[in-house]
């Protein structure tokens, strides 16, 4: 019994070893390049500010935290305060709460596309790249279609046609998004499923699903991953920017695009002093900014630290 | 006889992308609820009340496919629907707005990719040098940098400080009324060339300056795509045989990087500056609306805040053939220069 445990133990050792290894090689990569550890550093900062939201700026109205607090109907903006630190945009909305919210805005945003994509664009181009024939034609005139689209054009359309809301605006990329996925992961497969080691697992009787899932894909993966780290940061963008036109979340929500949107009106001062309301799109701009840079960061260094055939020279 | 089959079979391609951008628009229309829809064809008020039978009349409720060959049969005989943000039918009014973002385009798509091959050939020329990081840290940037953000901080310092120096719209008023009058003959639409045409200095420049700004905008954002591409391009370019034996050669560093790599390496850059001319297109949408120059861009924005259902999917239609038709002239383009597309 308990030499069996010892065994066993030792057995998952020996297993880890190697990923383990690699592990420590990449965490050396990651240090070794001053970019990327911008990046890492930028979104860690990010990961603490949402949070730590509730302690930062803790809300007005506790049962809808991203509801930005009001403070007066005037229109026009107030300077930066040690009450408001960051002052108030148009419509007295709080800016520090709304930037300080809209990071976890962000986030969801990010992590719930992206992953969405990925988890269809994988699915639909295995079976595309591994069973090829008529399922992988009409996947791929599907996808062709799809991106012969410009993406900010269909997700406004798509906004429109679903109605203005956050949840649609994260749907609408998600459906906009998929097919860029769906293609990297059928190249990657294409030139996966003739090896060596995927006859022998198909010779050894391993399943269809088997052999996609655990014998292709993790060779597959690297140039998947790459390209989502890059686009949480290029949907983020996409979402602020849809918010901007005013296609995305309500009135009032914690979102970055919107804290720049309500500062459209306040471009320039009174007369005199035409940069009296800088920090109604200033501030709001360097938080998407930040975030959208830290996670391009992170992803051009991945594609150098993770790609296997990269990694080593 | 070999360059002619190609041509046909990749001019035929095109015909199930676009049956597809159609489907995709007809699924569009079809997420709105028959009465949404109806409402398209509801001229008065008093209609409302027969919504029903408006609904029955153009066949709404009817099965799919009906529904689907009766609307590709209008779109074909080019009946769009009537766009009421433009207060007129979509297809005129795509006429109508085109000049201007076309002005936009053909300003900075130039610029895009110029600035993107000289960052880039500098970037790879001097790989791993401060340049090198400098300008690649740049590209970065500029891709991570919310275009809207963007416009209005140069909006912001421009229209702030040196007021008048770069002021939004596209013309200014006096510039306006008189590209309107009489005496103005349009040609093309399009104000700087229309301007020229006529021989109206202070118009084209005037013209002119109203396009620095927007131009900028999207060229920082749009050059970092360019300049990456170029960059990798040129790096592989750098390290082929031809290069070592041009050096070997005693050929001077200049010739080398010119003449050998860099007119080798612009090949990946043809496929891309078709896409940024695509990509002009979406990224129109914002840098109108900012600096509030009535163009395509600035009408589909406000078509799709205020529901205006044919001008937007009259938007993704336009989109959808462009980019195929840019896509087409892309490849043909290099099948010309390179026969070993053709002959693959």
């Amino acid at each position: 019994m308990k030499v069996s445990a010892v065994r066993k133990k030792e057995r998952l050792k020996k297993r880890l070893e190697p990923r383990i290894k690699e592990l420590k090689f990449s965490l050396a990569r990651i240090r070794k390049s001053p970019l990327s550890l911008i990046g890492l550093c930028i979104i860690l900062f990010f990961v603490i500010i949402a949070l730590l939201a509730p302690v930062i700026a803790p809300p007005k109205y506790p049962y809808e935290p991203y509801r930005i607090p009001r403070y007066g109907y005037s229109t026009t903006p107030h300077p930066p305060s040690w009450e408001h630190p960051f002052g108030t945009t148009e419509g007295q909305y709080d800016i520090f709460y709304g930037v300080i919210w809209g990071t976890r805005t962000a986030f969801r945003i990010g992590f719930m596309v992206v992953g969405s994509i990925l988890v269809i664009g994988i699915i639909l181009g295995s079976f595309a790249g591994y069973y090829g024939g008529i399922i992988d034609e009409i996947i791929m005139r599907i996808v062709d279609t799809f991106m012969s689209l410009p993406t900010l054009i269909l997700a406004m359309a798509l906004v429109t046609a679903l109605g203005r809301s956050l949840d649609n605006v994260m749907i609408a990329l998600i459906v906009v998004g998929w097919p860029a996925y769906a293609r990297l992961v059928r190249g990657e497969i294409l030139s996966i499923r003739e090896e060596a080691y995927v006859e022998a697992a198909r010779a050894i009787g391993v399943s269809d699903f088997g052999i996609i899932f655990k014998h292709i894909l993790p060779n597959a993966i690297y140039p998947v991953l790459i390209m989502g780290s890059l686009d949480i940061g290029a949907m983020v963008l996409t979402a602020a920017a849809l918010s901007f036109l005013g296609l995305g979340a309500p009135v009032g929500y914690a979102d970055w695009g919107q804290m720049v949107s309500f500062a459209r009106n306040w471009i320039v001062g009174p007369p005199g002093n035409p940069l009296a309301y800088w920090h109604t799109v200033t501030i709001p701009g360097i938080f998407i900014l930040l975030f959208v840079l830290g996670w391009n960061l992170l992803g051009d260094a991945f594609r150098d630290i993770l790609d296997p055939k990269m990694r080593r020279k | 006889m070999k360059m002619t089959t190609y041509i046909i079979r990749r001019i035929l391609l095109i015909i199930p992308v676009l049956i597809g951008v159609s489907l995709i628009i007809f699924m569009l229309l079809l997420l709105f609820s028959p009465e949404q829809r109806a409402s398209l064809f509801i001229t008065d008020v008093k209609q409302l009340r027969h919504i029903q039978s408006v609904i029955e009349k153009h066949g709404l409720n009817a099965p799919i496919y009906v529904q689907y060959f009766k609307w590709i049969s209008q779109v074909l005989q080019g009946n769009l629907g009537w766009s009421k943000t433009a207060e007129q039918p979509v297809l005129r009014a795509f006429f109508y707005f085109l000049p201007c973002t076309l002005e936009l385009a053909i300003f900075s798509a130039p610029l895009i990719i110029l600035v993107g091959i000289y960052l880039g050939s500098l970037a790879a020329v001097h790989k791993d040098r401060p340049v090198d990081h400098a300008s690649r840290f740049f590209a970065i940037v500029g891709w991570s940098l919310p275009t809207f953000w963007l416009g209005l901080m140069l909006l912001m310092i421009f229209y702030g400080y040196f007021k008048g120096l770069f002021p939004p719209e596209a013309l200014g008023v006096k510039a306006s009324i008189m590209v309107k009058s009489e005496e103005f003959r349009r040609f093309t639409g399009i104000n700087t060339i229309d301007a020229l045409l006529n021989g109206k200095w202070w118009v084209f420049l005037d013209a002119l300056r109203h396009l620095v700004l927007p131009v900028i905008t999207l060229t920082v954002v749009q050059c970092a795509m360019v300049m990456r591409i170029m960059r990798s391009s040129m790096l592989e370019a750098l390290s082929k045989g031809y290069i070592l034996t041009a050096r070997a050669k005693g050929a001077d560093e200049k010739t080398v990087v010119k003449k050998h790599a860099r007119r080798n390496a612009m090949i990946p850059v043809v496929t891309v500056s078709g896409y940024v001319f695509a990509m002009l297109m979406g990224g129109v949408v914002i840098t109108e609306t900012i600096f509030n120059r009535k163009g395509l861009g600035w009408w589909w924005a406000r078509a799709a805040v205020q529901l205006d259902i044919p001008a937007v999917l009259g938007a993704v239609l336009f989109n959808g053939l462009i980019f195929s038709l840019t896509n087409l002239i892309v490849d043909l383009l290099y099948a010309y220069f390179d026969p070993r597309v053709r002959l693959g």
